[in-house]
C-alpha cells in the first residue's frame, strides 16, 4: 500500500466514526494542555523569582564584617580579639581588580529627620554613588549621590518617596535642608524604586555620602560591603580576591563573610525547577491514562469493524497491512491530539499571562517536545493490542462479524 | 487452475470433531463455471473460503495456478488473493463510509497500485457495470442490485483468474438477483473461472459444471446438459 494511501484510508474510518475520534481527540488534548499548562506555571514561577532576585542587583557579592564559623582556639581567641571592624579602606583595597566593576561600602542606622516643624524616625543608609547602580534602583527627580572621594563628607541626601511625601508633602524636596540628627543635609534627589530588596524598603530610606554616614553615626564600620563583579564566571575569582584581601588586611584573619547572592538564587532554582518537573511529571501520567482510553476504544473500534477487518483480509491485505493500519489510526489521533492540545495549552499559557502578567507562564520546550513524545508513544503502545487483535482475526469468521 | 488433493478440514466443537470437509478432490480449470450445492452444514462455504485462502485445510494439498498453497506464509497468499481471487458475498460487505468508487478501488489500493493507474481502472468497472452516475453514492444510497454490482466490480478490479460467489443473489430479490446472474456469467465467457455456492436449484442448472455437497463431501459432481 503507498503510504498516501494508508494515511487516506485511516483519516477516512476516523471521519467515519466522529463521535469516537472526538473523544479521544479530547481525552488526548486535555492530557497534552494539562502538561503545558503545569510546566508553564511552574517555568513563569521560577522566572518570577529569578526576575525578583535580578532585580536586586547582578552578579552581586557581600562582604559582612564577622564570621558565623567558629575558628578554634587560635591566638587571637587566647588574646581576647575580637574582630576587627569592616572599614572604607577594606572597601577601597578591593577597588584594584579587574573583575570587580563597581563596589558601595553600606554604613546603616537610624535618626531623627527634621525639616520644619515636622519629624519622623528614618533608616539612614551611608554609601557612594555606584551604589544606584548596583541595586538597579531608579530616581524620580533630582541626582544621586555626587561622585566624589569615598571620605568626602559632603552634606547631600537622596531621599526615599515616603519619606518625601511625609515631610514634605506638596512642597518641592529638592535643594531643601533637611536636618538628620546633629547635621543638615541638602535634598538632591528623590527615589523612584519601589519594593524592597534585602529587607529595606526604599521608600522608607535616606541615603547619606558613607563618609557623611560615617560621621553621623561616629564609628568607622562598615555594614556591608556590596561587590558587583563583571560576570557571572568571574565570581569565583571575585570572592577569593575579596577574601585573601580582606585576610591580609587584617593581619591573617578572616574575619568577614562573603557571600553572594547567586547560591541563594541557585538554591531557588534548583526547588522551582524539580517542582516543574514533578508537576511535569503528574500531568504525563494523565497523558498515559489517555493512551489507556485510547487502547479500550480502538479494541472497540477493531470489534466494531471485525466484518470490515475481514472483508480487507478477503481483498488481500495481509495481517502486517491490518497492522500498519490500524496503528496509522492511532497514530492520527495521537498527532490530532496533540495538535489541539498544544492549541489549548499555549492558549492557555497565554491567557495566564494575560490574567497575571508578572508570572511569565510559557511552557518550557523540554515540556512542549515530552508532552509530544509522550502522546505519540504511548498512542502507538496501547494501540499495538488492537492492532494485533486486529491483524489476527480469523477472515472467514470476521466475515460473519464474528 | 485449482487441484485439491485429499483435503480435509476438521472443526472442534467442544469435544466433538466436525468434518466440514472429508477427503475432497478436486480439479477445475481456467474459465469454468461451477456450482457448488447442497444443505446448510454441508461444507460448501468451507470448500469455498479453503479455495480463496481465507480457510487452511487440516490436511491434504491446493495448489492454484501451479503453486502449492498448502506452503505459503501468510503474507504470500495475501498477495496471491490480492491477485488471482475475487470474492463475492451475500452481504455485500461493502465498507459502509466510503463511496461505490473507492469500494471499488480498494483491492488496487492495498496492493498498492498508484493512484494514476487505479483511476481508468475504476472508471472502466463502473462502466462495465453500469454505474457511473452512482460513483458517488455510499453504499446506503444504493439499491441491493447496485451493492452487488459494486461487490463484483469490486472483486474483478484486480483481473483475478477466480471469481467465488457464496450465495451472490441470497439477499437480492427475484429481478436483481437474475441481473447480478447474468453479470457474473458475462464475465465467465471472457474467461474467468466462476464458482458459485447456491442453494437455488434455478441457479444450480444454469452452471456448465454443478456439484452437490453432503456432509463434507462431494456426492455428485457432472455436467449440465
Amino acid at each position: 500500500m503507498i503510504t498516501s494511501d494508508i494515511l487516506g484510508y485511516s483519516w477516512l474510518s476516523l471521519k467515519g466514526y466522529k463521535s469516537r475520534t472526538l473523544l479521544m481527540l479530547l481525552a488526548m488534548s486535555i492530557s497534552v494542555a494539562s502538561v503545558l499548562l503545569l510546566t508553564a506555571l511552574g517555568e513563569g514561577a521560577r522566572r518570577y523569582v529569578n526576575g525578583e532576585f535580578a532585580s536586586l542587583g547582578t552578579n552581586l557579592v557581600i562582604v559582612l564584617p564577622g564570621r558565623s564559623e567558629t575558628a578554634g582556639m587560635g591566638l587571637n581567641t587566647m588574646m581576647g580579639v575580637t574582630p576587627r571592624d569592616l572599614t572604607l579602606e577594606d572597601a577601597r583595597a578591593l577597588q584594584r581588580h579587574s573583575a570587580i566593576t563597581r563596589i558601595a561600602p553600606l554604613n546603616v542606622g537610624a535618626a531623627e529627620a527634621s525639616w520644619q516643624s515636622r519629624k519622623r524616625e528614618v533608616t539612614i543608609m551611608g554609601s557612594t554613588q555606584e551604589l544606584l547602580t548596583l541595586r538597579h534602583w531608579k530616581l524620580a527627580s533630582g541626582s544621586f549621590l555626587p561622585d566624589t572621594e569615598w571620605d568626602r563628607a559632603t552634606p547631600v541626601c537622596v531621599i526615599g518617596k515616603k519619606i518625601r511625601d511625609e515631610i514634605f508633602g506638596a512642597h518641592s524636596a529638592l535643594g531643601q535642608w533637611i536636618r538628620l540628627g546633629q547635621n543638615r543635609y541638602r535634598v538632591i534627589g528623590v527615589m523612584a524604586s519601589e519594593g524592597r530588596s534585602i529587607g529595606i524598603d526604599v521608600q522608607e530610606l535616606v541615603i547619606i555620602p558613607v563618609a557623611s554616614a560615617q560621621a553621623l553615626f561616629n564609628t568607622p564600620s562598615l555594614f556591608r560591603i556590596l561587590i558587583e563583579s563583571k560576570s557571572r564566571e568571574a565570581m569565583q575569582k571575585v570572592i577569593e580576591f575579596t577574601e585573601n584581601t580582606i585576610k591580609q588586611r587584617h593581619h591573617g584573619e578572616l574575619d568577614v563573610t562573603v557571600i553572594t547572592q547567586d547560591a541563594v538564587l541557585k538554591t531557588f532554582d534548583n526547588i522551582l525547577s524539580a517542582l516543574t518537573y514533578g508537576v511535569g511529571g503528574i500531568a504525563a501520567i494523565s497523558l498515559a491514562v489517555a493512551g489507556i482510553l485510547i487502547m479500550n476504544v480502538m479494541l472497540v473500534a477493531v470489534s466494531q469493524r471485525t466484518a470490515e477487518i475481514g472483508l480487507l483480509k478477503a481483498l488481500g491485505a495481509s495481517r502486517q497491512k491490518i497492522l500498519v493500519l490500524i496503528l496509522t489510526e492511532a497514530m492520527q489521533l495521537s498527532l490530532l491530539g496533540v495538535f489541539f492540545g498544544f492549541i489549548l495549552g499555549l492558549g492557555g499559557s497565554w491567557g495566564i499571562r494575560s490574567a497575571l502578567p508578572e508570572l511569565q507562564a510559557y511552557p518550557p520546550l523540554w515540556a512542549i517536545l515530552a508532552s509530544f513524545g509522550v502522546a505519540m508513544l504511548t498512542g502507538l503502545l496501547f494501540s499495538l493490542l488492537p492492532a494485533t487483535k486486529a491483524s489476527k482475526l480469523d477472515p472467514v469468521r470476521a466475515l460473519q462479524g464474528h | 487452475m485449482i487441484k485439491l488433493e485429499h483435503i480435509h478440514r476438521d472443526f472442534q466443537v467442544g469435544d466433538q470433531t466436525v468434518h466440514a470437509l472429508d477427503d475432497i478432490n478436486l480439479e477445475i480449470t481456467q474459465g469454468e463455471y461451477l456450482s457448488v450445492m447442497g444443505p446448510s452444514g454441508s461444507g460448501k462455504s468451507t470448500l469455498l473460503n479453503l479455495i480463496g485462502m481465507l480457510d487452511h485445510a487440516t490436511s491434504g494439498s491446493y495448489s492454484l495456478a501451479d503453486q502449492n498453497i498448502t506452503e505459503m506464509d501468510e503474507q504470500q497468499e495475501a498477495q496471491i488473493r490480492n491477485k488471482y481471487i475475487g470474492f463475492v458475498f451475500q452481504a455485500f460487505h461493502l465498507i459502509p463510509r466510503l463511496s461505490a468508487a473507492e469500494n471499488i478501488e480498494l483491492p488496487l489500493v492495498l496492493a498498492g497500485i498508484a493512484p494514476s493507474v487505479r483511476q481508468p481502472k475504476v472508471e472502466q468497472a463502473l462502466q462495465a457495470m453500469n454505474l457511473v452516475d452512482r460513483a458517488h453514492h455510499k453504499p446506503d444510497q444504493l439499491s441491493g442490485g447496485q451493492r452487488q454490482r459494486v461487490a463484483i466490480a469490486r472483486a474483478t478490479i484486480t483481473e483475478p483468474s477466480v471469481l467465488l460467489a457464496d450465495e451472490p443473489t441470497g439477499n437480492l430479490d427475484q429481478k436483481s438477483g437474475e441481473d447480478v446472474i447474468d453479470t457474473l456469467e458475462s464475465l465467465n465467457k471472457k474467461g474467468i473461472t466462476l464458482i458459485i455456492v447456491t442453494h437455488d436449484h434455478h441457479l444450480g442448472k444454469r452452471s456448465a459444471r454443478a456439484i452437490k455437497m453432503l456432509d463434507g463431501r462431494i456426492e455428485s459432481d457432472q455436467a449440465n446438459g
